[in-house]
């Protein structure tokens, strides 16, 4: 990792990590972050929909925000509380307008093998937004009754 | 990439599929629990491509037991695949797709271009 920061407050775990396009790196981010919804009682579709979103949003940023750039790298920022958990990742890429994704559950677009990550983020989690100029996307994921 | 091309560079490689026949239907199982690193899935494109190329009208059943999480990327390996099978008449069941995945598929809409059964029995009988 190139640069790292991470604490708690209270109950309020955050974490800033700068990541290259690393598959052992992910992943040992992806345990961390489980570890802290574990440790607040999220359940596994919590635990599910968090890694899924996350995974996907790394990947974005890679492929298609840092064009596949192995010398570029992705910004990382997470805080998790009692409540939620909210992620920023952040490419290096010009940013991008995300409307302009075709719907990838259009009948005419099923059978087509990409561009269903930024749908697959909005399906998991309650909050996705991409802010000016579209290379920081912003993910919320809030505890409900169930989870 | 010709077959025997892809043949040398996958001899080379672990296999990231168990693949085994039963009768005339070629069942395939994934060697990892997750299916997420980018050269792994194109690996299991690659292979899955090679038992689709195997026989000149393929009945694969891909068996999802050991699978607790998949990307978009591995979605799009699985579409590439069955749009290969139906280019060669053949057909591809999939099944034990973990609840939380299967949830994927249905959220995708993937699951009404797939053909997907709880369990294996189910899909074997899919072919009759």
């Amino acid at each position: 990792m190139n640069s790292t920061e991470s604490g708690r407050s209270s109950d309020s775990f955050v974490r800033k990590v700068e990541l290259s396009f690393d598959r052992a790196q992910i992943e040992g981010l992806q345990t961390e972050v489980a570890r802290e919804l574990s440790a607040r009682s999220f359940d596994d579709g919590a635990a599910f929909a968090v890694r899924l979103a996350i995974e996907e949003a790394i990947v974005n940023g890679f492929r298609h925000g840092n064009a596949g750039d192995p010398t570029k790298t992705v910004q990382f920022e997470c805080e998790i509380n009692q409540d939620m958990i909210r992620v920023d990742v952040v490419d290096q890429g010009p940013g991008f307008n995300p409307e302009g994704v075709p719907d990838p559950t259009d009948e005419a677009n099923l059978e087509v093998p990409s561009g269903r990550g930024i749908m697959l983020m909005r399906a998991y989690m309650t909050e996705v937004d991409y802010l000016p100029p579209g290379n920081r996307v912003r993910m919320v994921y809030e505890r409900t009754a169930s989870s | 990439m010709t077959n025997e091309e892809r043949k040398h560079i996958m001899a080379a490689q672990a296999s990231r599929l168990k693949v085994s026949k039963v009768g005339a239907v070629t069942q395939v199982e994934f060697v990892d629990r997750n299916i997420l690193d980018e050269s792994n899935i194109q690996q299991i494109g690659e292979e899955l491509a090679a038992v689709v190329d195997e026989v000149p009208t393929p009945m694969i059943m891909i068996r999802f037991g050991n699978v607790q999480h998949l990307s978009s990327a591995a979605l799009g390996a699985l579409i590439t695949i069955n749009n290969r099978v139906k280019g060669k008449e053949g057909k591809l069941r999939l099944a034990e797709i973990d609840p939380q995945i299967r949830e994927v598929f249905k959220i995708t809409k993937l699951d009404q271009i797939f053909q997907i059964f709880d369990d294996a029995d189910e899909a074997m009988s899919s072919f009759d």
